[in-house]
C-alpha cells in the first residue's frame, strides 16, 4: 500500500477537511471560553474577596480572632459583634431616618429634574443655550471649588432678607441639619443633580412628540401632559435615575460632611465615629477587636443597599440601555 | 397680555426650568465668583454668625501657594500625574471586561450583578473605615481578615523582577514594562474604579444593532475586522462619555482635593485653599477640555 498517495488521498478528501475545520473552531471556542472564565472568576473574586473577609470575621468570636489558625471558618461564631453594633449605632432609628432622608431626597430630585430635563428637551425660550451650557457645568465642575462658599451660604442663611423678617434681621444657621442638602436638591444642583437633567434631557428628545399632541388635542394643559403621559413614558430613565440616585445620596460622604448634617441621620458618619465609640464606650481596647465591630458596620451599612440592587438590578440593565445615556 | 402660542410655550419651559436656573445662579454661579474672590484676598472671620470679610491683596495667595508653601506644587503635580496614568488604565479595563461580559455564557446575570457591586460599595465611608480598621492593626495580633486584605497586595515568592528583566531584553521599554506592572499591581483600586464606565460600556453594546453583524459576518468579516469596523466606532463616542466621568470622578478623590479641604476647614487659611482648589479645578477644566477636543473630532456618531 503507497502511503504517500494515501496520504495526499485524505488531504484532498472534502468531508476530512471540513471534519478538520470543525475540530478546528471547536477547539478554539473551547479555549477562549476557558480563558474567559479564568478571566471572570479571578476579578469576580478580587471584587468579592474583602466582602468575604469582613462577612466572615464579623462573626468571630474574641478567641477565634486570637487564634491564628482560624481563617475565615470561625469556630465559635457569634451574634455578639451585631449585637453591640446595632446598639451603638442605634442601627434601626438612624437606618429609619436615613431612608427617610434618602428617599425624600431621590422623589425630590426626581421631580425637579425631570421638570428641567423636560423643559429643555421640548420647549424654545430665549439663552437656552447658554442654560443647558450651566447644566454641563454643574457636571463637569469639581464640587470642592464651591464648597466654602456653599458652607458660608448656610451658617449664615439669609436668602433677600427673607428668614431676616422671622429672627430680628438675624441669619439662620443651617448648618448640622439637613437642610443644606435638601435645599440644593429642590433647587436642582443636589448631588449629581446635572448629570440627572442630562439624562432626562437625553431621554425626552427620543420620545415622539405625538404623544403630545394627542394630550394637547384632548385639552391636557402642559402640567398634566407632563405629569400624566410624559414620566410615565420615561420610566427607563426614572429607574435609572431612581437607582443611581438612591445609591449615590446613600454612599455620598462630601455633603454630609461639609454641611456637618447630623449622625441621627447619616449611618455614615456612624460608622466613621464607631471604633471610638466602641473603645470609649465599652472599654474594649484591642484594634483587633474593635476592627470586628466596624465590620459588623460595613456589613450593616451596606445590606439595605445590596437588598435594593438585587430587587432592582434586572430594570437598571435595561433601563440604562432604553434611557439615552448610550448617544 | 396677549402672548402668542409659542410665547406661551416659551413660558411654561422656562417654569419647568426655573428652580435649576435659581439653583444655579444662587449656588453655582454665586459660589465660583466668591471662590475667585477669595483667591485674590485675606479672608477674616468676623463673628459665627456673621459670616467673612474679605480684603484684596492681589496676587498674595497665588505666589504663596507655589512658591512659600511647602506641599501644594508636589501634591498638585502628582494629582495631575496619578490621573493621567490612572484614566487610560480605567478605560480599556472597563472596555475589555464589557466586552467579554456581553457575550453569552452561563451564570452571565451574576457575573453583572459583581460586576456592578463597587458601584455600590463605593461609599468613601465604608473604606475609610475600613482604612482606618487595617492602620490601626499594624503591630497588633492580625486576624485572619487581615490577612485576607493583604493577600489583594503583592506577597508572591515569585522573583517577578526576573522574568521582567526578560522583557526588557527583548526591547520593550522599560516604562512600559513599570506602566503595565504597576497596573497589575493596583488591579483592585482598577476594578473599584471601573464599575460604572462597565455597565455604561455595557449598555452600548447592547444597543448596537444585530442586523449589523449579520451582515458583516455574510460579508465575510472576521471577529477581528468586525470589532475594529463595527464595535469601536459604534462604542466611540460612550469612550468619550466614560473618559470625561474617570476624569471627574478620580479627581474627587485626588490628594489635592483633601489638601484644599484641610487647608480650609482645618488651618482655616480660606484664601490659600480657595487657590488651591481653583488651580486644580482650573487644570481639570482645561484637560477635559483638551480630551473634549482630541477625542470628540475621533468619535463617531451615528445618525
Amino acid at each position: 500500500m503507497n502511503i504517500k498517495a494515501r496520504i495526499e488521498q485524505m488531504k484532498n478528501d472534502p468531508t476530512i477537511a471540513s471534519k478538520r475545520g470543525q475540530a478546528e473552531r471547536k477547539l478554539r471556542a473551547v479555549v477562549f471560553a476557558l480563558f474567559r472564565t479564568a478571566l471572570v472568576l479571578g476579578i469576580s473574586y478580587v471584587i468579592l474577596s474583602p466582602l468575604i473577609g469582613i462577612l466572615a470575621s464579623s462573626f468571630f468570636s474574641t478567641e477565634d480572632s486570637y487564634n491564628p489558625v482560624v481563617y475565615l471558618i470561625p469556630q465559635n461564631p457569634t451574634l455578639e459583634r451585631y449585637e453591640l453594633t446595632i446598639l451603638r449605632m442605634d442601627y434601626w432609628n438612624v437606618l429609619g431616618n436615613m431612608m427617610i432622608y434618602v428617599l425624600g431626597l431621590t422623589v425630590i430630585q426626581l421631580l425637579i429634574c425631570s421638570m428641567a430635563g423636560y423643559g429643555f428637551a421640548r420647549f424654545n425660550f430665549p439663552l437656552k443655550k447658554l442654560l443647558f451650557g450651566c447644566v454641563i457645568i454643574t457636571i463637569v465642575l469639581p464640587s470642592h471649588t464651591i464648597m466654602f462658599p456653599l458652607y458660608t451660604t448656610f451658617q449664615t442663611f439669609n436668602p433677600f432678607g427673607i428668614f431676616g423678617l422671622f429672627n430680628d434681621g438675624n441669619s439662620v444657621n443651617l448648618l448640622g441639619s439637613p437642610w443644606p442638602v435638601v435645599i440644593m436638591t429642590i433647587f436642582g444642583v443636589g448631588l449629581r443633580s446635572g448629570l440627572y437633567i442630562f439624562i432626562f434631557n437625553q431621554f425626552f428628545r427620543g420620545l415622539p412628540r405625538e404623544i403630545e399632541e394627542a394630550a394637547f388635542i384632548d385639552g391636557a394643559g402642559s402640567v398634566r401632559t407632563y405629569l400624566q403621559v410624559m414620566l410615565p413614558n420615561a420610566t427607563p430613565a426614572v429607574v435609572t435615575v431612581t437607582i443611581f440616585s438612591v445609591v449615590w445620596q446613600y454612599n455620598d460622604n462630601f455633603l454630609g460632611r461639609l454641611f456637618n448634617v447630623s449622625d441621627s441621620i447619616l449611618l455614615s458618619r456612624r460608622i466613621g465615629s464607631l471604633q471610638a465609640t466602641i473603645s470609649n464606650i465599652d472599654q474594649i481596647r484591642d484594634p483587633s477587636i474593635t476592627t470586628l465591630y466596624v465590620y459588623a458596620g460595613v456589613v450593616l451599612m451596606i445590606l439595605p443597599l445590596l437588598l435594593i440592587y438585587v430587587f432592582m438590578q434586572k430594570h437598571l440593565i435595561e433601563g440604562i440601555e432604553r434611557s439615552g445615556i448610550v448617544g | 397680555m396677549k402672548l402668542s402660542l409659542s410665547g406661551k410655550k416659551a413660558v411654561v419651559g422656562m417654569i419647568f426650568i426655573a428652580p435649576f436656573v435659581i439653583g444655579f445662579v444662587v449656588f453655582i454661579a454665586y459660589g465660583i465668583f466668591t471662590t475667585i474672590r477669595m483667591s485674590f484676598s485675606d479672608v477674616i472671620l468676623a463673628g459665627a454668625t456673621s459670616g467673612v470679610e474679605l480684603v484684596w491683596n492681589n496676587f498674595d495667595n497665588y505666589i504663596q501657594a507655589f512658591t512659600v508653601h511647602p506641599t501644594f506644587p508636589e501634591v498638585f503635580g502628582t494629582s495631575i500625574l496619578n490621573m493621567v496614568i490612572d484614566v487610560p488604565l480605567i478605560i480599556f479595563f472597563s472596555l475589555f471586561m464589557a466586552l467579554l461580559i456581553n457575550q453569552k455564557f452561563r451564570g452571565r446575570t451574576i457575573v453583572r450583578a459583581i460586576f456592578f457591586l463597587p458601584v455600590i460599595l463605593g461609599a468613601p465611608a465604608i473604606s475609610n473605615a475600613l482604612l482606618s480598621a487595617r492602620a490601626m492593626m499594624v503591630g497588633g495580633v492580625s486576624p485572619a481578615s487581615a490577612e485576607v486584605m493583604a493577600s489583594l497586595g503583592s506577597n508572591l515568592n515569585v522573583d517577578v523582577n526576573y522574568y521582567l528583566a526578560m522583557l526588557g531584553d527583548l526591547a520593550i521599554p522599560p516604562t512600559l514594562i513599570g506602566y503595565i506592572v504597576d497596573a497589575v499591581h493596583r488591579i483592585n483600586n482598577i476594578i473599584i474604579a471601573s464599575g460604572v464606565q462597565i455597565v455604561i460600556f455595557l449598555a452600548a453594546l447592547q444597543s448596537i444593532p444585530p442586523s449589523v453583524y449579520e451582515a458583516a459576518k455574510i460579508e465575510g468579516a472576521t471577529p477581528y475586522e468586525t470589532f475594529w469596523l463595527i464595535t469601536f466606532p459604534m462604542v466611540s463616542p460612550l469612550i468619550l462619555t466614560n473618559v470625561v466621568y474617570t476624569i471627574i470622578d478620580s479627581f474627587a478623590v485626588s490628594p489635592v482635593v483633601t489638601l484644599s479641604y484641610s487647608t480650609i476647614f482645618s488651618d482655616y487659611n480660606y484664601g490659600l485653599g480657595s487657590v488651591f482648589s481653583l488651580v486644580s479645578s482650573l487644570a481639570v477644566c482645561l484637560i477635559l477640555v483638551v480630551v473634549g477636543l482630541v477625542l470628540g473630532k475621533r468619535s463617531f456618531y451615528y445618525t
